[in-house]
């Protein structure tokens, strides 16, 4: 993933003057492509968050699209309120980018475990959320926000994820993007983020039930709730898969967005992380193993009786 | 001509009009720096009041929020909108509202929780620089709110990457929110810590518009200037000067007349 927004990144560098990336210290291995070809749209803005990211709003209102880009928590939780009054508030076009979303850094310990990112985003009004499934996803939603700059916020996973789509998909905001679907299915997985590969692996294992359609939801935020109802209304089931706390999460979200229909809130059936993870140390796949996100758990959320 | 003594004392009788309707706080902060926003308006920006947005401008940044009420005044006196408008100050749905609001006309940023302005006009700064712009970023701040680490973050940037069209203002009244800067948390050697932090640090009369003009006149220097300019909280009113609790306190009738009089008529 990450290798696939770097090189969307500088791709879209090569065409536009406006692009830059501003990194908190962290990026080794994957920034220099970057650096190197475009030394003067490349910034190392130290250890100190705080500065990062009213320095990138700051360069955001003259005309620059700003790419801010460090890992886990670090541009998120640690520059919060620059985000809510400097980005968010102010509509500037920063793309807050967080490698090591969910669990990928697990062994590093709680301080870089992204588990509440979700929640701490998705309450600015003015931020769009790209979790992409894979890294064709992330070249799908490289390619939306750079033709459409504004407040976001990019959570990849580390490296090493499979492509599930055999091409770049097309994505648009709060639209399920379809991974694997057959128009009869009754019941569908619905995830957002790496945890789409999970999701897919258990739809393939040999217990698992037929007829299910599998989603991705790539593009969603404060202002994308309207568009789930009738996306809702299609299925009987839908099980929402993420690499998140409970609270505040996608599943939540989209819980949310049926308050105006509770009709069909009892078809919405979240699976995130347990906070029995909080705290904890190992492998993103241990952990969350132990956080109730495994192929097993997903077959039984789609298969328990109603 | 002297273009900005007639602004200071337009801004602080609309500053003090201002609160007073609207039953606000933040006068005394605001009356401290109406010698420096008055200097940067009338003497040292350039700008154009009939297009706000003109890319040459140079861009002015109030990170102490809620000393609005003063910035507001100077655009209004400036031409950037009719004066009338400041009557609506503090109203339901005003733009202009209680701290300062980039939906104002003139205004660049909206700030009012602190430590958010320097880093801003950091990023602005740099845009500058990397376009080769030639306009200057202005950005003032309080004294109390280099409690905050953000600043010090950006000024180590700034020091660092050499930004020399940066002016940052200090706004050091020696006075915070319950009690002195001394009994709060004490700044200095201020100079030197700003020195050290690579900045080409002047100090100015924050009320004396020749100190304050040559202070931010910009010389040959590579680096980031900082003027620390000594102010009075409360500045031209005497019952307010240094007293705490007019950074709370709005003036009645009495004290508004009082205030009024005091400063005199800017047509006198």
């Amino acid at each position: 993933m990450r290798n696939a927004f770097i090189e969307e990144l500088l791709a879209a560098a090569e065409r536009s003057d406006n692009i830059v990336l501003v990194v908190g210290d962290l990026g080794f291995g994957v920034v220099e492509p970057f650096a190197q070809r475009f030394p003067k749209r490349f910034l190392n803005a130290g250890v100190a968050e705080q500065n990062m990211m009213g320095l990138a709003a700051g360069l955001a209102s003259e005309g620059m699209h700003v790419f801010v880009y460090s890992i886990a928590n670090f541009p998120t939780f640690r520059c919060a309120e620059q985000i809510r009054n400097d980005v968010d508030y102010h509509q500037l076009p920063v793309t807050v980018v967080s490698v090591g979303g969910g669990l990928a850094y697990g062994n590093l310990g709680y301080s870089h475990h992204a588990v509440q990112d979700f929640a701490l985003m998705r309450v600015m009004p003015n931020m769009i959320i790209a979790s992409p499934g894979d890294p064709m996803e992330v070249r799908a939603c490289m390619h939306f926000l750079l033709k459409n700059p504004q407040p976001s916020y990019l959570r990849l996973g580390k490296a090493g994820e499979v492509s599930l789509h055999p091409s770049v998909p097309t994505v648009q905001p709060g639209k399920w993007v379809p991974v694997k679907t057959n128009p009869r299915d009754q019941h569908v997985c619905l995830t957002s983020g790496t945890v789409l590969e999970l999701a897919h692996r258990a739809l393939f294992l040999q217990n698992a039930p037929p007829h299910i359609s599998l989603y991705s939801m790539p593009l969603w935020g404060m202002s994308l709730k309207d568009l789930q109802a009738e996306q809702v209304s299609r299925y009987q089931r839908v099980v929402t898969i993420e690499d998140h706390l409970p609270d505040g999460g996608f599943g939540s979200w989209l819980l949310e967005s049926l308050v105006q229909s509770p009709q069909m809130l009892p078809k919405v059936r979240p699976l995130a992380l347990s906070s029995d993870t909080c705290g904890m140390v190992g492998s993103a796949t241990t952990l969350n193993r132990v956080g109730g996100l495994t192929e097993d758990a997903i077959v039984k959320a789609l298969t328990a009786a109603d | 001509m002297d273009l900005s003594g007639p602004l200071a004392l337009r801004i602080r009788r609309s500053a003090l009009q201002m609160v007073h309707r609207a039953k606000a706080s933040h006068i005394a902060s605001a009356l401290s720096i109406a010698d420096i926003v008055a200097v940067l308006y009338a003497q040292v920006m350039r700008y154009d009041a009939s297009n706000p947005r003109w890319s040459h401008r140079d861009r002015f940044i109030l990170s102490k929020g809620h000393a609005c009420v003063a910035v507001y005044a100077a655009l209004a006196h400036s031409n950037f909108f009719p004066v009338t408008q400041l009557d609506t100050y503090g109203e339901d749905h005003s733009w202009l509202m209680n701290h300062i609001s980039h939906k104002v006309p003139g205004v660049e940023f909206s700030t009012g929780s602190l430590g958010h302005g320097l880093p801003f006009a950091v990023g602005k700064s740099l845009a500058s620089q990397m376009h080769g712009g030639t306009w200057r970023t202005f950005v003032l701040l309080s004294d109390g709110e280099l409690d905050e680490g953000s600043n010090w973050e950006s000024l180590m940037f700034a020091g660092h990457h050499r930004l020399d069209r940066l002016t940052v203002i200090i706004d050091y009244n020696k006075l915070q929110s319950l009690d002195s800067v001394f009994n709060t948390l004490g700044l200095e050697p201020l100079r030197t810590k700003l020195e050290s932090f690579g900045a080409h640090v002047v100090e100015a009369d924050g009320h004396d518009h020749c100190s304050l003009l040559a202070a931010m006149t910009l010389g040959r220097n590579p680096k980031p200037t900082v003027v620390i300019a000594h102010t009075v909280k409360g500045k031209g009113v005497s019952f307010m000067e240094d007293r705490v609790e007019w950074h709370y306190k709005n003036p009645n009738d009495v004290q508004l007349a009082e205030a009024l009089s005091e400063l005199g008529s800017p047509d006198a």
